[in-house]
């Protein structure tokens, strides 16, 4: 009964993935020496997945959702 | 001009302007017109998070451990994702409980329990004091620097008097304005608007700041981000900060550090306090939920540009990197620009203290002093008359006391390690509440001696690993303390607890006391089963997004006198007020008069709601049992409303089930009485239609017959001539009534179809031959454009040949006389054979295209003068081609002529009859 729960359950998947890409293991993949756009490789990953987490939520809840049946 | 009289006076500005903010927040809150209800201004001040620590901080902590400083910033980033759930059910399950504070939060849940309020409130006053003492620090430190402009290290201070210390006078001017902004007047849902405008104000000057000063150092002093790594890369020393798993640091800490911060946007009392108690509307949530996060991603990109800039600035010049943010402008001789800085830092120092002050004000006197001073009979508080102006100057005492802890911690704490690392201390400390505050919010099972056993443990743990070591490297414990144990113990150092080792501090202190802490609360808990009280509680709590849930007014059960609760609520939040209140409530009740109001459970749960906004929930439990005579409600009772409740909601499901089909239901039944109505209206134009066109041959008939009859002496050729009229008008006359009993057969579904494999080839060469004679009488040439041999459709012949017949009859009609020229063409297409029968006549309006598909309508009247055809040959034909699966449709260009194009599928023909 929760309202809205599907974006609520799209949410919950971006913390996963978030919570998997900005760790052990996932993150020393990206633990290099070694440069991209001239800045180090884990810097621009960690930047470049934090800023798409962001987008990705703002995506989720931003969107018109279909009316749903009223109540809380 | 970085002269003392200039810094003091932009300081004092800058905190009039916050003021005069705060109070035009307060004067349209009063007027009902909001600022702050506003999504944006909602996600702004929860970036209160961000406080001096992370403006000064980071890039001190970025210039020794690299991208270290990042998990502070991931960790609330990911928890926001959960906000739809986890700070949702927190906004509501406060709002429904009027709670004002962390302290409450779990008081309520547990049985509005005094003691464990009590306990949070004291676990947060001391893991957040050193919090504070670190923003008067960096206040009091980057104003020595300034002021101490062209010098970039400021004078070492020691050992003057407290009332030459510009630190004291920062305490104090911090704590008068947090008084004004927060306690000038009580409110029982304990919501500051104005302050929380000024938060938002707040977080965008030290954005702004932060921004600028690192623009100016990557763009400014370098090349460019890119130009300040790749420097910096060149050297080995500085490369090693672009790794995560460098050196001391490793995954582990990484991960602790992300787990910790999520925890503490949560838990912090500020974060708390802007995040529950602040929320003007659970909308606003949604677009904190990516904007928070935004904000925390643009406070951090300039960071590591900004350390590894000032490392190499200063290389060697012994410059501490706390102050790289001010001092970097300040080599470059930026004196606007470090003044900008200066007073982006004081933004983020004096918006975590004054929300965090706030926040623990409240704590303290409902959860600490109330609870006393009301247990106190020497105090004879119960008689007293009205105790707002006392709950009012508490509050304001607490701040007052707060911030002198904190400038006293400072005071003691010096530069010594203790300041050092204590954002991650107190972290460590509100972390946890986590287990009695998630558990509470998903776990019915949870009791008051759970929650206090695991606090405890928890906060026991916490101060025997983190404290007690940060106190021993300060210096205030002997240093064996921390590298033999105490008294010798080995196995009890405090930060390789029974010898565990390869974590640093703050894993090892998370790990070791989150074990104790949820480990206590869940073996506790199960000890005994809740009381009535926390199953009540427990309901409220986990059932906060349910949309039916059981009222706290259900779970009481006495008597009481509405004049004395009145008097009550009265004394707390002045006599006028809770007159106001309580008129509201009769009204909602739609009572008349105050003084009529029945006293039942109802009421009294209003008056304990209102008390609650004031002084908490324990201690409005506690007050309101002083004056009702309740009966106690045993735990079998309880569960029987909890169960009633949870079974009305299953009915009430049922019943908004059974609605929903009855809805469905009733939208098919009309439906279908639309539809029914549209035949039968489509019946009725079928007769008028079917008697219109009878009658147009009929009167010519007879009117050609009363000539004849009338008028004997018609000469011959005359009457061979109205003959040979009656006699055509005849065959019109039977063609009709054919082809409706043709068309009535096919609706009705009585056709007998004889299907067989048919050569379509074959049907329109026998088609072409039995029109010949029409296209010779009229001189319209007919060429057949067939492939050698097509596969056989599954049609019926004798159908299929009056399609054909009657597409080139048609044809032959429109196509002018002598010029005309008729095409039939068969062909294979991708969805079986198509057959095209195309003239050169007048054409088809656009308009008239679907119409002449319609029985009776026939399309170019206009043109020919007289209807030529009854009207019915194309909607057969349609009839018959869709029999088979096929389609047939015109193509045409008005003045060029038509094409009428019939297709059969060739597959479908194998699969038998439709029908």
């Amino acid at each position: 009964m929760q309202r809205s729960s599907l974006s609520g359950q799209r949410l919950v998947l971006i913390f996963m993935l978030g919570s998997f890409l900005f760790n052990y293991p996932l993150l020393s993949l990206f633990d290099r020496a070694r440069t991209l756009f001239d800045a180090p490789l884990v810097f621009v990953y960690l930047f470049a997945v934090w800023a798409a987490l962001i987008a990705l939520m703002a995506w989720v809840v931003e969107r018109p959702e279909r009316p749903e049946r009223g109540g809380n | 001009m970085l002269q003392s009289p200039v810094v003091i006076s932009v300081s004092f500005c800058y905190l009039a302007l916050l003021f005069a903010v705060a109070y035009w927040g307060d004067k349209r809150a009063d007027q009902g017109r909001s600022v702050i209800a506003n999504p944006t201004i909602y996600a702004l001040s929860m970036a209160v998070y961000c406080t001096t620590w992370t403006y000064y901080g980071s890039v001190g902590r970025a210039a020794v451990s690299g991208v270290g400083f990042l998990p502070i910033y991931l960790g609330p980033t990911l928890v926001m994702a959960l906000g739809g759930f986890l700070i949702l059910k927190m906004i509501r399950t406060a709002k429904a409980n009027r709670i004002t504070s962390i302290a409450d939060f779990i008081a309520s849940r547990y049985g509005k329990s005094q003691l464990l309020g009590g306990l949070v409130t004291i676990i947060a006053v001391i893991g957040i004091v050193p919090y504070i003492a670190l923003q008067l620090k960096a206040v009091s430190g980057s104003y020595d620097l300034i002021v101490g402009y062209p010098a970039l290290i400021a004078p070492k201070e020691g050992g003057q008097p407290v009332f030459a210390d510009t630190t004291f006078y920062i305490a104090l001017i911090l704590a008068a304005f947090t008084i004004l902004f927060g306690t000038r007047h009580l409110d029982a849902t304990e919501r500051h608007e104005g302050m929380v405008a000024a938060i938002a104000l707040e977080s965008v000057v030290k954005l702004a700041a932060f921004g600028a000063v690192g623009l100016f150092v990557t763009y400014g002093l370098y090349g460019g981000i890119g130009d300040i790594f790749q420097r910096a890369m060149a050297e080995p020393q500085l490369a090693k900060l672009t790794a995560v798993a460098a050196e001391n640091r490793n995954y582990a800490t990484w991960f602790s550090l992300t787990f910790l911060a999520g925890l503490a946007i949560l838990f912090l009392p500020r974060q708390f306090q802007v995040t529950v108690v602040e929320n003007v509307s659970e909308a606003h949530l949604k677009r904190a939920i990516w904007l928070f996060p935004l904000y925390l991603l643009l406070i951090n990109l300039f960071v590591l540009p900004i350390a590894l800039g000032g490392l190499m600035q200063f290389a060697g010049q012994g410059i501490d990197a706390d102050t790289f943010v001010l001092t970097l402008p300040m080599s470059a001789q930026q004196e606007v620009l470090a003044l900008f800085v200066f007073v982006g830092g004081l933004s983020a120092a004096t918006g975590m203290v004054i929300v965090e002050t706030i926040a623990l004000s409240t704590m303290v006197c409902n959860d600490l002093v109330m609870p006393l001073l009301l247990r106190t009979k020497a105090l004879a508080l119960q008689r007293e008359r009205d105790l707002s102006g006392l709950l009012l100057a508490i509050r304001r005492g607490a701040i007052v006391v707060i911030l002198l802890l904190g400038y006293l911690y400072f005071r003691l704490a010096g530069d010594a390690y203790a300041l050092v690392g204590i954002g991650l201390i107190s972290f460590s400390a509100v972390a946890q509440f986590a287990p009695a505050m998630i558990g509470g919010m998903y776990w019915r099972g949870g009791t008051r001696d759970g929650a206090l056993a695991g606090l405890l443990a928890g906060f026991a743990v916490w101060t025997y690993t983190l404290l007690l070591p940060s106190f021993a490297k300060s210096g205030w414990l002997p240093a064996s303390f921390l590298a033999e144990g105490p008294f010798g113990f080995e196995m009890l150092k405090p930060q390789h607890l029974f010898g565990l080792t390869g974590l640093d501090e703050i894993s090892h202190c998370l790990f070791w006391s989150f074990g104790a802490n949820i480990t206590t609360y869940i073996v506790v808990s199960l000890l005994r089963s809740p009381t009535a009280a926390e199953a009540s509680q427990a309901t409220q709590f986990v059932d906060a997004l349910k949309t039916t849930r059981p009222v706290g007014s259900a779970l009481w059960r006495g008597s009481a006198d509405p004049a004395e609760l009145i008097a009550l609520v009265g004394r707390f939040l002045g006599p006028q007020r809770a007159e106001d209140a309580f008129a509201t409530y009769a009204r909602r009740r739609g009572v008349a008069d105050v003084k009529r109001l029945e006293a039942d459970a109802d009421l009294v749960h209003h008056a304990e709601s209102l008390l609650t906004g004031a002084i908490g929930s324990a201690s409005a439990r506690a007050m309101v049992a002083s004056v009702a005579k309740e009966e106690p409600l045993s735990l079998p009772e309880v569960m029987n409303i909890l169960d009633e409740a949870s079974q009305l909601r299953t009915y009430s499901r049922e019943l908004e089930r059974k609605s929903r089909e009855l809805e469905a239901a009733t939208s098919e039944l009309k439906a279908a009485n639309d539809r029914l109505l549209e035949v039968d209206r489509l019946k009725d134009d079928f007769m008028a239609s079917v008697s219109h066109e009878l009658r147009t041959p009929l009167t010519s008939i007879r009117a050609f017959s009363e000539i004849l009859r009338d008028d004997p002496r018609t000469a011959l050729p005359e009457r061979e001539r109205f003959l040979g009229i009656i006699v055509s008008e005849t065959e019109r006359l039977t063609r009709l009534v054919n082809q409706i009993l043709d068309m009535a057969k096919i609706e009705s579904g009585n056709v007998e179809w004889r299907v067989e494999d048919v050569d379509l080839k074959a049907v329109v060469e026998q088609s072409a031959a039995a029109t010949s004679q029409l296209f010779h009488d009229k001189g319209v040439t007919l060429t057949l454009d067939l492939p050698p041999a097509v596969a056989a459709v599954r049609a019926d012949r004798d159908r299929l040949m009056q399609v054909v017949i009657n597409l080139l009859s048609n044809a032959v009609k429109f196509a002018p006389a002598q010029a005309g020229r008729v095409v039939v063409s068969l062909a294979q297409v991708p969805d079986g054979l198509s057959v095209t029968v195309a003239d050169n006549g007048p054409g088809i309006r656009r308009e008239d295209q679907e119409v002449i598909f319609e029985r009776f309508r026939q399309g170019g009247d206009s043109l020919t003068g007289k209807p030529t055809g009854t009207g019915l040959g194309l909607p057969i034909s349609r009839k018959i081609v869709e029999y088979f699966g096929g389609r047939l449709w015109v193509e045409s260009e008005p003045g060029v002529g038509a094409a009428f194009i019939f297709v059969l599928p060739l597959e479908n023909s194998r699969n038998g009859t439709p029908q």
